[in-house]
This record gives structure tokens, sequence and C-alpha cells, in this order.
């Protein structure tokens, strides 16, 4: 291992040394916030390595030398461009928690730690090239998770963590099981050699991908990764550990875990996958998740009471419509436009986490003051936190795609690269369910601007979580009205996949 | 991003947004909330008139352009920011102008969370001004929807009765009809390669469409159908009026109806001319209907201001007769039915606005709406009531007033090509005649009630939209070239292209 392989590798190894770091100090440091702070603040060395990376590394990374530990990971814009995302994500997760922890009596550094952990675990995950790698920085990023979504130590978090645990095995069994069938007749885990040989099966057999086996395999591949982005049918688990969950975790959960979970689709689908007249294939398949993630999403959401659950739902109708992205991705594929579905993927993903966890930094914000998650408890809040209400307000609109926000850029690029790929039925679908979750989420606002206030105390936050409501607020305005910056990022993430 | 043009345009979209922004974060007292988008809406008033007069009419086209084509590149996709106005636009900016300012003089005694309901009304102001400016299509769709929200928040917030249902219901119609349009706008897009609604019209012609042409009119149509409105989308719009305060119904009737309208001739008419000579007999039945059925459930109200909406409904009905004069008369197709329709869309804007302002101060004055229950309210507010005879009788189509300039301009250009048709939506104007008449004889004449012996007249204050509103109905009436001019000019291009098409239909 040279020194340019630890320079590749240095966001991931330097989150790993502040976890350990940070659970080194708590043995000898007795104010705890302090610590939590402290990690916050240190997620500036690997967002400082992400952006010095994203910087040096050229556009074509196959020209340079970017593939670490014997070629299994690969340190392109597409990875770095998600190791930003869940740097900021965790950075967030952090800011709003710094209350959150005074609900746990012990382990409170332990909490931001193990967050820390599954971040590294998604870096991996966006970077790897090899299905036995993938493997382990997907468990590297789940089981953190398990435990955190445990750490509320009550009977929800309980059942919340065990459905986890144990639907994430069957999930990752599938996982598993596919990949052996891709192994087993490609003879190879890396995903490049994995395109080359079925192009070589295929072009000897006439049937699908040169065997129905395999065709079976990446069936099991897309329940596998259908569990970690909760599409419908493989989303069963995520509500209840949505609600169950401490609400910073919840947080993460459905920004970062799922856009890990698209960064390996897009990843080996493009890689692994991508010849043409195959790729036909896939398309109908993530059209069909779509549709139904969208509609299950939106049509369950309606009748919830619960905030916390009301965005589980929202974040399964999120997933459909970045899975409509997905799909016209596929029907492109090999096309002359085929960036357009990727990178409209990947601002889907920036935005979506920009606005939800906007929505998430109030509902924890206001929740850490009335402890309650009742939507009937958000009544006039406009009274009682017009900030706050505002800004929860506004994300809400993003989530429906209503301008002047990101919800609505995004929303019109991923429905264009539909269109563009011939899915019109799709979009149509896809708009029908945009003014299905208009009525839940205005009604989330017609509670906060119309209903009377239950008490006139007005809700005080401290300054980490009024910051990272700002900032997301300011992110889902900025990237609203002037998003030539992040769709250039974007773009220039999603070309590495071709190169 | 590079910038063209003068600003001039920008200025008068934005300037009400930035009002709005600067009483949100800056303005505490509830007083100087009012100065301030007083002071705004005049100078943005202003700015309307500017756009309007600085339109050079012998020059014709499109002009005021402001222009930043790198707003949002998308690789191909690419979004530009794009404003400017042509004949058709001109004065659907002064009218958005006009009332915007009525608007915020109506709403002078709010006293309820004063400092947010005049960010949202401002905010309006802002989307719908945008609307009729905006050239490019996903520009243009922005600020569509942008307008649903404050629209959620004035009619839930401020609003009477059942307000919270009528305000989702807004919502859900109006996002329904634009989620279609959206894709519309997309497949239009993906087949031509551009958003530019000035090029669009020709780059239509021979563009193989992704999708049958038919359907596209379709998904774009039902947004403006639903804004329009026309039977049988039109359920939202009773409920909304009834339910909204006063300057929010003079917005909504005024000019957001307006948009629905401004939508079938800048798109439908322009860029699909086959499909519209193909759907104008649609359009006339749908039209006549929007007209009859109208009339005939207003002459049912006892509720005013519902009156005034269902009226509405009566109204917009003769825009969709005057378009659908565009099948023409043996290939040759007049302009005279679709100025028509323009100019309905412009004075209906006045009158109407007229109307629910007159209605606003009865209201506010004899604390109650239901006919039965007023009468002769003349002695003790002659100023209100003269202000509302006006109206009345504009809105009836009396000769001198506005009303009756579009009206005449509908029937000489539908009469041609319908024939039978106009004359039934002709007898609309009788049943007009006999509800407003009748309203006004029940409401403001007959013997003065004792109850209502000590209400007050207009205030000076309440004074001033009046004043504009009903000058800007006579001035109209007496001297329609100065609005007219501007649509034939505005329509040219439209009536040119579907004189080709109408022939092309001749021919098969």
């Amino acid at each position: 291992m040279t020194a340019h392989d630890l320079y590749l590798l240095s966001p991931e190894l330097s989150m790993v040394g502040l976890a350990t770091a940070l659970l080194l100090l708590d043995l000898f440091v007795a104010r705890k916030s302090l610590i939590l702070g402290l990690g916050v603040v240190g997620l500036i060395v690997p967002l400082g390595f992400t952006i010095a990376l994203w910087f040096t590394i050229g556009d074509d990374s196959a020209a340079e030398n970017t593939g670490v530990l014997a070629g299994t990971l690969v340190v392109d814009k597409f990875a770095l461009f998600f190791k930003f995302l869940f740097i900021g994500a965790v950075a967030v997760v952090g800011l709003i928690s710094v209350d959150y922890v005074q609900r746990f009596e012990r382990f409170r550094t332990e909490f931001f730690a193990l967050a820390l952990y599954s971040a590294t675990g998604m870096m991996l995950m966006a970077a790897t090239v090899e299905l036995i790698t993938l493997y382990i920085s997907l468990e590297l990023s789940s089981l953190p998770l398990v435990a955190l979504a445990a750490f509320l130590r009550d009977g929800r978090s309980s059942e919340g963590a065990m459905k986890f645990l144990v639907l994430g095995g069957i999930s990752s069994a599938i996982l598993l099981y596919g990949m052996v069938y891709v192994f087993g007749f490609t003879g190879t885990t890396y995903l490049d050699e994995v395109a080359a040989r079925i192009g070589d099966l295929s072009a000897n057999s006439d049937q699908p991908f040169g065997s129905y086996a395999l065709l079976l395999g990446i069936a099991l591949l897309i329940a596998g990764f259908g569990f970690k982005i909760t599409a419908v049918p493989f989303q069963m688990w995520a509500p209840d550990v949505y609600e169950g969950s401490p609400t910073p975790v919840t947080a993460f959960l459905s920004v970062a875990s799922k856009a890990a979970g698209f960064a390996i689709i897009l990843r080996v689908f493009y890689v692994a996958f991508p010849v043409e007249e195959l790729s036909i294939e896939w398309s109908a398949v993530f059209a069909a998740l779509a549709a139904l993630s969208m509609t299950v999403g939106n049509l369950v959401a309606i009748a919830q009471s619960n905030i916390k659950r009301l965005l589980a739902y929202s974040t399964i109708a999120h997933g459909g419509y970045l899975l409509v992205g997905l799909a016209a991705v596929a029907a492109r594929t090999g096309g002359d436009e085929v960036d357009f579905g990727p990178s409209g993927v990947l601002f889907y993903l920036a935005g979506y986490a920009v606005m939800n966890l906007a929505a998430f930094s109030v509902v924890i914000a206001i929740s850490n003051h009335i402890n309650s998650d009742a939507i009937k408890d958000y009544a006039g809040m406009a009274k009682r936190a017009p900030y706050l209400a505002a800004a929860l307000a506004f994300a809400l609109l993003s989530l429906t795609g209503i301008p002047p926000t990101v919800g609505f850029i995004a929303k019109v690029y991923v429905f264009g690269a539909a269109v563009n790929a011939g899915l019109e039925w799709l979009v149509v679908v896809g708009v029908i369910n945009s003014v299905i979750s208009a009525y839940y989420y205005f009604s989330v606002i017609k509670v906060m601007y119309l209903s009377s206030p239950q008490s006139d105390e007005p809700i005080l936050s401290r300054f980490p979580i009024r910051l990272a409501v700002g900032v997301t607020t300011v992110g889902v305005l900025v990237f609203g009205v002037y998003p030539i910056v992040l769709l250039d990022i974007a773009k220039a993430a999603a070309q590495a996949l071709f190169s | 991003m590079d910038f063209e043009g003068n600003g001039l345009l920008t200025a008068t979209v934005f300037l009400p947004l930035v009002g709005a922004l600067l009483i949100a974060v800056l303005v505490r007292n509830n007083r100087h909330v009012r100065l301030v988008a007083g002071a705004t809406i005049v100078i943005d008033l202003l700015l309307s008139v500017l756009v309007f007069t600085a339109y050079d009419l012998a020059k014709g086209g499109v002009q005021l352009v402001d222009r930043a084509p790198g707003w949002i590149p998308i690789d191909s996709f690419k979004v530009e920011y794009f404003l400017g106005v042509d004949g058709l636009s001109a004065p659907m900016v002064l009218l958005t102008g006009l009332l915007g300012f009525v608007a915020i003089f109506a709403s002078w005694g709010i006293k309820e969370r004063v400092r947010e309901y005049f960010v949202w009304l401002l905010i309006l102001q802002t989307a719908v001004m945008g609307v009729f400016t905006a050239l490019d299509f996903i520009l243009f769709f922005l600020l569509w929807e942008l307008e649903m929200v404050p629209m959620f928040f004035l009619i839930s917030i401020w609003g009477s009765g059942r307000r919270e249902y009528s305000a989702m219901k807004f919502l859900i119609f109006t996002f329904l009809g634009s989620a279609f349009m959206l894709v519309g706008i997309l497949i239009i897009f993906f087949s031509t390669g551009t958003f530019d609604m000035v090029e669009l019209p020709g780059a239509m012609q021979g563009a193989k469409l992704l999708a049958p042409a038919w359907l596209v009119f379709s998904l774009i149509f039902v947004a403006f159908a639903v804004k329009l409105p026309v039977w049988p989308v039109h359920t939202w719009l009773p409920d909304a009026h009834t339910d909204a305060p006063t300057a929010v119904s003079i917005m909504l009737a005024g000019v957001l109806l307006k948009m629905g309208g401004y939508g079938m001739l800048r798109v439908s008419a322009a860029m699909f001319p086959d499909v519209m000579v193909d759907a104008a007999k649609f359009l006339i039945v749908l039209g006549v209907i929007n007209v009859i059925y109208g009339a005939i459930v207003t002459l049912r109200q006892t509720d005013m201001k519902r009156l005034v909406a269902f009226s509405s409904i009566s109204h917009m009905g003769y825009v969709l007769v005057g378009i659908s004069s565009v099948v023409g008369v043996a290939g040759v197709v007049s302009p005279v039915g679709l100025t028509g329709a323009a100019m309905q869309m412009f004075t209906h804007g006045t009158i109407t606005g007229l109307m629910f302002l007159m209605v606003g101060l009865a209201y506010e004055k004899a604390h109650t709406r239901h006919i039965p229950d007023l009468g002769g309210l003349a002695t003790r507010m002659p100023i209100i009531a003269v202000g509302f005879l006006i109206a009345g009788l504009a809105s009836l189509g009396l000769p001198g007033t506005s009303g009756f300039v579009s009206e005449i301009l509908i029937f000489l250009g539908t009469f041609p090509v319908w024939g039978w048709w106009t004359g039934v939506a002709a007898f609309g104007v009788v049943i007009t005649a006999g509800y407003i008449l009748w309203m006004l004889q029940r409401t403001m004449f007959g013997p003065q009630l004792p109850r209502f012996s000590d209400v007050r007249d207009a205030t000076k204050m309440e004074m001033v939209p009046v004043v504009a509103l009903v000058a800007a109905v006579l001035v109209v009436g007496i001297y329609p070239a100065i609005i007219s001019d501007y649509f034939s000019e505005g329509l040219t291009g439209i009536v040119n292209s579907i004189q080709q098409s109408a022939q092309l239909a001749m021919a098969q």
C-alpha cells in the first residue's frame, strides 16, 4: 500500500479515526455534549480530504491510478459525490442530536460514533466495484444502524430494531444468493469483468443475459437492493423502524441509507449490466417498482397521524420518484443522451437529502420541546415557533415539488429524463402521485398555521439545531432557485460512471 | 450567467416579491406593513403602466425582453430565464398591476395576522405577473405553480365559512391540472428541443411529437380548463370565492381565472392550431354550457358573493365561445372572435374586480351578504350603490361600458361560424340582466330597512380602488381600441397559423 493509496482512502480512514478518537475521549471527558460538538467539527477533516480528492482526480478515472486495494474500490467523482452527501448528512445528524441524546442515560458518545461508522460503510459502498467488498461495506453500514435503531430501549424502538435486524438479515442473504449466481456464471466478482463475461455469454446464447439463472441472480440482487431503498414491496420494515428509532437515526436512515442503496444500484447496473438490449429487462422492473412505491407510499401516508410515520411513508414515495429516474436510466442505456437519467437521480438524491433533513431537523427541534410526534400536537406552531414552522412548511413544499424549491427542480429533472426515455405513462403516475402527496403535506401545514395552539409557550431551541435548520432550509431555496452549481457537480459525478 | 434586457419586466414581476421579503424580515408594526405594501404596489402599478405604454404597437412582436439563457442548463435541457411581452400579454400585465393595486387597498382593513397577509398577497402578485410575462415554458410552469401557495394560505387563514375545505379543494384541483401540464410540457420539449414559447409555435409545425398531438393538447388544456374554469371542473371556484377574503376574490376572479384563458390562447391555440380547429366543436358546446348553466345557477344564489362567483363561470364561458370561432367559415378565420375572447378576459377582470369590491364593502358595512336580509342600502350608502350599479350594468353588457365591447365582439366573431349556438350563448346576456338587476333591486333599492339605519358609506381610503376600477370600466367602454389594438396585434400570428390549419382541414 503506497502513500497514494492512503490518500485515496483518506476520507474513510479519517472517518474511522474520528469515530474511534471520540470513543477514546469518552473515557476521559465528562461533558458528553462537548465530545459530540468535537465530532461534528472533526468532520471537517474527511470533508477536506474529499474536496481535495474531487479537485485532484481528473474526470477520467480510468486514465489515472484511482483503484485501491487490488482494484476493489475506486475513487471517482461518482464515489466522491456520495461521500460529500454522507458526510453532510452525518454532520446534520450530529447537530440535531445535541439535545436529543439527553434522552439516553448512557452511551451518548457511542451514539454518534456508531453513526460515523455507518457513514463510513456507506462511503465504501459508493466506491466499491467488486461484489464481495460491496457486501462487506453494506454490512458495515447496516449493523451500526441496527444498534442505533434500538437506542431508545423502549418497546417500539426494540421492536423496530428487531425487525430491522431480521428483515435486513434476510435481505442480505437474498443479495448474497444473487451474487452467488452472478459469480457462478461469470467466474468473477469484479463488476467490469462481469459485464465483459455477460457480453460473451449473451452473444452465444438466445437467453437473456446468456442464461436464465443469471437473470434470476439479477432479480435477487434487485430484491436485496430494494430493501435498502425501501422500494415497495420490500418496504415492510421501514415504517416501524422509522417510528421506533431515535429521530436523528430516522433522518439518517431515510436520507443516507437510501442514497447508499441508489449508489450501489447505479454502480452495479451501470457497470456490470450495461448491455443495451438486456437493459430493457430491468427498466421495466424499475418502472414497476417506481409506480408501486409512489402509489403505496403516498396513499398510506394520507392516513398517518404521527409525523415520523408520515415522513417514513413519504420516504417510500420519494424512493418511487427516484426509481422513475432509474427506470429512465435503464431505458436509455447505450443511447446518446445517456447521462441524462443518472445525473437526474444524483441531483434528486442531493436535493432530497437537503429537504428531508430540513424537515427532520424541525421535527426534532419541536419534539425535544413538546415530547410528542403526533401531528395534532403541531397545532398553532406558526405562533409558537414561527421560524421553525416556516422552515418545516418550506421543506414540505419542497417534498411536494412546488417551486421555488429544490424539490421542484429535482422532480422536473427526473420526470424529464423519464419522458425522454419514452416512459410517459410512468410520469403520469408520478404527477398524479405528487397531487396525492400535496394533500398530506399540506394537511401538516394546515395544522401548523390554522389550528389554535395548545399552549402559548414558545418553542426554544439551541444553536446547533437552529444551525441545522438554517443551513438545510437555505439549501432547499438556493438549489431551487439557482441549481446550476449542484447540477454541474451531479453531472460530473454521473459522467464518472461511463469512463 | 449572462443577462440581456433593460430589466423593466424583471422589476415589474419581482418588485412585489422584494416588498414581501422586506415586510417578512424587517417590518414589525402593522401600520408600517400596510405602508410598505401600499408603496410597493403603487410603484408596481406604475411599472405595469410603463410596460403597457413602452410596448411599441407599430413594431409588434415580443418586446422588453429580459433574458438569462444559462439559468438552468442540464445538457440539452436548457431552461432560460426569459421574460417578454407581446400584444397579448401587455394588457394582461396592466390588468394585473391594476387589480393588485385594488387588492392591496381593499385589504386596508385586515386586522388579523396583518404581516403574513400582505406578504402572501404580494407573492401572489409576483407569481401572476410572472405567468403573463414568462416566455420560457418551465419558467411559466414554475410561476404557475408558485401561485397556488399564497392562494392556499390566503383562503385558509383569512377566509370565512368552510375555508379549510375550500382552500384544499382549490389546491388539489389546480395542482392536478398543472401536474398534467408538466407532462405535456416535457413531451413538447423532447419533441422539439426547446422551451422557448416564442419559437415553439413555429417549432411545433411539422415536429414529430412523442405522443399523439391531441393527447398532448389535452394534457395541457386540462390545466387551463381547471383555471378558467370550464364545466365540469369548475366546482372549486364557487367554494373558493365564497370563502376567500374580498381582496383575494378580486385577484382570483380578476386575474387568476385569466391565466386559464391566456394559456388557451398562448399555448393551446398558438402551438396546436390543428388540434384547436378540431376541438372547436367541443369548445363551443362547453362554452355554451358554461354560459347558460352558470347563469341559471347564478339566478338561484342568495349569497351576494356566491352570486358573483357563479356569474364568473358564466362570463368565462364567453371566452370559450370566442375561442371556438377559430374554426372559421369556409377556411377564412376572422380575428374578431379571438380578440373578443381576449377583451372579455380584460374587461371581466375589471368588472368582476369591481363587483367583488362592492360586495365586500357592502358586507363590511351591513354585516350580511344574504340577499333576502338586505334592502334599501342605497339611501345609506349612495357611493357604494353607484359603484355597484356601474359594475352591474357593465357586467350585463350595457353599451358604454367595457362589458358591452367584449361581448359584442365575441358574438360578431362567433355567429358566422356557429350560428344558433351563438344565439343560445347570447341568451346568457338576458339571464345576466335578470340576476344582476334583481340582486341590485333587492339589496340596494326598495324601502330603507330600520336595521340598516346606521350603516355608513365608503370612506375615502375605500374609494381609491373603486374609482380606479370604475375609470377602467368606463374608459375601455368608451374607447376600446386602447386595449383591443394590443390584442389584435398579439393575436395576428395565432390567427394566421390557425388560418392555415383551417384551410388544410377544409381541403381534406
